[in-house]
């Protein structure tokens, strides 16, 4: 078993944001049984009350979240080397089966809490808090996610096995693990990139269209969830190629490192923020049918819309320099 | 261009947090200072052990990439030089020797010394070079006389050429550089057979097949990697930096419990103070914002003063408080300066376990405490 | 502008200190007119000042603010609103101790963001006009009775509020200062100012500024 202080932070971290979340949660089914905006009583007060110490716990955790993402992927990729044939943070996820689901499921609630902070920033220019049972409901469908997160993160550390020097000729019997996704990376180049820019355009398209028609807002949502999954994988496929200018070197986790100017975090960044801004204004959105929201929700909407697409946009740009700038050269000679 | 209102706002309320802070100097320098020592403490395990790990991986940078070594029914025995001619040309291996070295117990200072033949530059017959630590330790200085009992039981004496740098401390504490005639005397080995043979392999991707060929044409052999030792190394680095970060979790959490009464305990003139700003206006998140940017700053402040004063004293101080945990048992202890090594990865992860646990303990205090109905000043 | 209908509130709810502050009170209250509370005390004037001003929420009975119903606003809303239409006067003038008279009257404008040179320059203003320009740096603690009442005007006042309301504003003050405090009134009178004051010293609610007076014993009207 491995363990270092980083797995200490990740797994303390996961769980006190699960009883976060839980504690939430459950309060949050209590608050909406006992809800009544025109009461004055002290119950309602109260409530009312706690309202902000819960918001304030999930947007805690969000940034948790957030952190704690980055750190689980370093980590993965500090304790390689521990592992044979591993050569970066891939290798890690994979030494069991609970390393990528546990990646893929922190991402999830990355993004579910964010849109749920959304929500709750719309709740409340709402004179009469109109979301109420529609966020604390949310609430106690995130709260399980948190906790298989928990559940798959503890898995995946103590599945965590490394060949030692003193137990046997570690070098000849340890099995040469290959990494992931090969089918990704075998995709031909000139298909992933129109994959990419094609998606791309799509998605900034819905989000300029959204601007006068309103169901062109709940596309854009959609298209930047797919958005989101496409980027990742042209990482994998072909920007990563660019960027250490090598062409087999697909590892979509080595592009945080220092040795690559970070830039990683340039790709990153502007995906997940603009994915968790589109996501937010298409659930925005869902309420436009609201009395108390009707004059918020279009304008909020469309900020985040904005927001977003500026982003998205940077992206495009930035995957096309990257790709200009490289020394690699991947089209043009071969066929496909 | 005025400033938008949102960031206008938390400029105030900075404004407000800095001078409320110097209202209760007493109470948050107490907190600041335990935050710092927590961090300090942290950061001081976190830094010597990334610092160790570095220097251990620079030392062994310079080790051969194969080391092949003979085994006697499980134990490592002498091999003959004649094994180079079995082991024949193995394509990627640019050199391949003997080397010659043993261990000495000293019941002088009840210590192991490592005695090594080193081919380029070897002292003259009689002659020794002792490493900095050991020469301390035994008060030997050049021309001293080192007399070391021999394989026969005869006593051996070497004289002292010179004493290797301290700089190198980690590698050299404990050993004594001596000449192939001398050593094979001493020990009682004859011509011909040596410790150990090591490989040079320039390409990383051969090595495993290297050793894979040696063990095939040497049978009774055992080839070891170098970054089999890198990885075990790094491994035991990591779980002695876990156990420390476990059994320092009551340390943490004594924290968490410290600053949650810090943040729950407030005077009666605080309570009046967010009761005046809640009547005169203020919202309940208006309040928290406040208060939770009090809690930022506290935050960063003792962060940094913890961290400094970690790399400070780890880097300054060669780590006096914990050492001997992270360095594992010797009797020699090189007496080495450490070369300074901050990662990005190591402040996240300090990040994560003082900060966070700071802002858990005070979210909920700093709640109760903005939920003050704005009609309680009237009621007082 | 002001209705109250059928409020009533209780502290320490289901306790059994439980205390019905006021007990059913409709009121209807007039812009640009000064209206005095009076009553013993534990007549629930101050909290039936606070119902009016928006600084509590009413056990049960509605308030409304120029036709529209408060009484069932979320408290970000209702904080917004308040902090708008009213400007409070504490009877304790409760200034924050350790920030200077200038900070102090800042503070209300805090949270709306406003451009600081805008609010330097209201805030000034407002401390000229109530002679306290001399003491703008000055420490709040360090300042006199009359000087600290017109500084919690002055905050009262800096976010331009239809209507002021003060609590028992002359009990801690002599005649001569009682006096400057009503020639005060007469001056947010005359700028438009809706006044509600809660008293029981004579020569507030006889003053010839109070256009009204409303009497309350037990949490009723009298």
């Amino acid at each position: 078993m491995v363990v270092n202080p980083a797995i200490v932070a990740l797994v303390i971290a996961a769980l006190v944001s699960s009883l976060l979340l839980l504690y939430s949660a459950g309060f949050g089914w209590h608050l909406v049984r006992h809800w009544d905006l025109s009461s004055g009583s002290e119950l309602q007060i109260n409530l009312e009350r706690h309202t902000y110490l819960i918001s304030t716990l999930v947007a805690l955790v969000l940034a948790t979240e957030a952190v704690s993402l980055l750190l689980f992927v370093y980590n993965a990729d500090r304790i390689a080397p521990l592992f044979v044939g591993a050569m970066c943070a891939v290798g890690t996820l994979n030494t069991s089966a609970f390393g990528f689901p546990a990646l893929l499921v922190k991402i999830l609630v990355f993004f579910a809490a964010s849109t749920w902070l959304i929500l709750h920033h719309l709740d409340t220019r709402g004179y009469d808090y109109p979301l109420t049972r529609v966020k604390y409901g949310l609430l106690l469908a995130i709260a399980p996610l948190l906790l298989i997160e928990s559940y798959l993160q503890i898995r995946f550390f103590l599945a965590l096995d490394t060949d030692v020097i003193t137990s046997c000729c570690g070098s000849l019997f340890g099995t040469n693990r290959q990494a992931l996704g090969s089918e990704l990376a075998a995709l031909p180049p000139m298909l992933a990139m129109s994959l990419f820019y094609g998606t791309l355009t799509l998605t900034l398209a819905a989000g300029l269209a959204a601007r006068r028609w309103p169901w062109a807002g709940y596309a854009y949502a959609l298209l930047s969830a797919l958005a989101f999954v496409v980027t990742l994988a042209a990482v994998v496929s072909f920007v990563s190629l660019y960027v250490y200018e090598h062409p087999h070197h697909h590892c979509p986790f080595c592009l945080l490192k220092a040795e690559y100017g970070y830039q990683g975090y340039l790709i990153y960044g502007p995906l997940f923020l603009a994915t968790a801004l589109g996501l937010g204004s298409g659930a925005v959105r869902l309420f436009s049918g609201v009395p108390s929201l009707r004059t918020v929700v279009p304008s909020l909407a469309s900020r985040l819309t904005d927001v977003s697409l500026g982003l998205f946009f940077f992206l495009l740009i930035w995957v096309g320099i990257l790709t200009a700038h490289s020394a690699l050269v991947l089209l043009g000679n071969e066929g496909i | 261009m005025p400033p938008h209102p949102w960031l206008q706002r938390q400029r105030y309320l900075v404004d407000f947090t800095v001078g409320a802070l110097g209202r209760r100097k007493g109470r948050n320098l107490a907190l600041v200072a335990v935050y710092a020592l927590i961090v300090f403490v942290l950061a001081s395990v976190l830094l010597f052990s990334q610092a160790l790990r570095h220097e251990a991986a620079t030392l062994l940078s310079g080790a051969p990439e194969v080391t092949v070594q003979r085994l006697v029914a499980g134990r490592h025995d002498l091999i003959p030089g004649t094994y180079l001619e079995r082991l024949g040309k193995v394509r990627g291996v640019t050199d391949a020797r003997g080397r010659l070295w043993g261990y000495y117990y000293d019941p002088v200072v009840a210590a192991n010394y490592t005695l090594l033949v080193s081919p380029d530059d070897p002292p003259p017959a009689g002659k020794i070079r002792v490493g900095s630590t050991l020469a301390t330790t035994r008060g030997l200085g050049v021309g001293d006389v080192l007399s070391l009992r021999g394989h026969d039981g005869q006593p051996y004496a070497f004289t002292v050429d010179a004493t290797l740098s301290p700089d190198s401390a980690l590698l050299t504490a404990d050993l004594i550089l001596v000449n192939e005639q001398d050593f094979r005397a001493f020990f009682g080995i004859p011509t011909g057979l040596y410790t150990d043979l090591i490989l040079t392999v320039p390409n990383p991707r051969e090595v495993t097949k290297v050793a894979e060929k040696v063990l095939r044409a040497l049978p009774d052999t055992r080839p070891i990697v170098r970054e089999e030792i890198l990885r075990t190394y790094a491994a035991l680095f990591d779980w002695r930096e876990g156990m420390v970060m476990v059994l320092l979790s009551g340390a943490v959490l004594a924290f968490i419990i410290f600053a949650w009464d810090k943040a729950s305990g407030l005077s009666a003139e605080e309570r009046r103070e967010i009761g005046v700003l809640k009547a005169i206006g203020w919202e309940t998140s208006d309040v928290m914002a406040m208060k939770l940017w009090e809690g930022l700053l506290i935050s960063v402040f003792a962060f940094l003063l913890g961290y400094l004063a970690a790399y400070v004293h780890v880097f300054g101080l060669a780590a006096a408080l914990f050492g001997p945990v992270l360095k594992g048992w010797s009797v020699l202890y090189p007496d080495f300066q450490l070369s300074p090594h901050v990662e990005a990865f190591q402040v996240f992860t300090l990040f994560f376990l003082t900060v966070f646990p700071y802002a858990l303990a005070t979210v909920v205090p700093v709640w109760r405490a903005a939920i003050a109905d704005p009609d309680a000043v009237m009621r007082l | 502008m002001i209705e109250l209908a059928d409020v009533r509130k209780a502290f320490n709810q289901g306790q059994h200190n439980e205390l019905w502050a006021v007990r059913g009170v409709t009121v209807h209250l007039e812009a640009n007119r000064t209206t005095v509370l009076r009553g013993p005390s534990g007549s629930g004037k101050t909290t039936l000042m606070t119902l009016i001003g928006c600084l509590a929420r009413p056990t049960s009975g509605r308030v409304r603010l120029h036709g529209r119903d408060v009484s069932g606003m979320t408290e970000r809303f209702l904080t917004e609103l308040r902090r708008q239409t009213f400007g409070f006067v504490f009877q304790q003038f409760n200034l924050v101790r350790g920030l200077t008279v200038e900070e102090n009257v800042m503070l209300p404008a805090y949270p709306l963001g406003v451009p600081r040179r805008d609010l330097l320059r209201r805030v000034h203003a407002l401390l000229d006009t109530l002679d306290l320009g001399a003491h703008a740096q000055a420490k709040a603690e360090w300042l006199s009775g009359g000087q600290a009442q017109r500084a919690a005007i002055a905050r009262a006042l800096v976010n331009d509020p239809e209507v002021i309301l003060a609590d028992e504003p002359t009990a801690n003050l002599d005649t001569e200062l009682s006096q400057r405090f009503l020639d005060i009134v007469a001056d947010l009178k005359r700028q438009g100012k809706t006044l509600i004051i809660t008293s029981h010293d004579p020569l507030v609610y006889e003053s010839p500024q109070v256009d009204r007076v409303v009497s309350l014993r037990d949490g009723h009207l009298a």
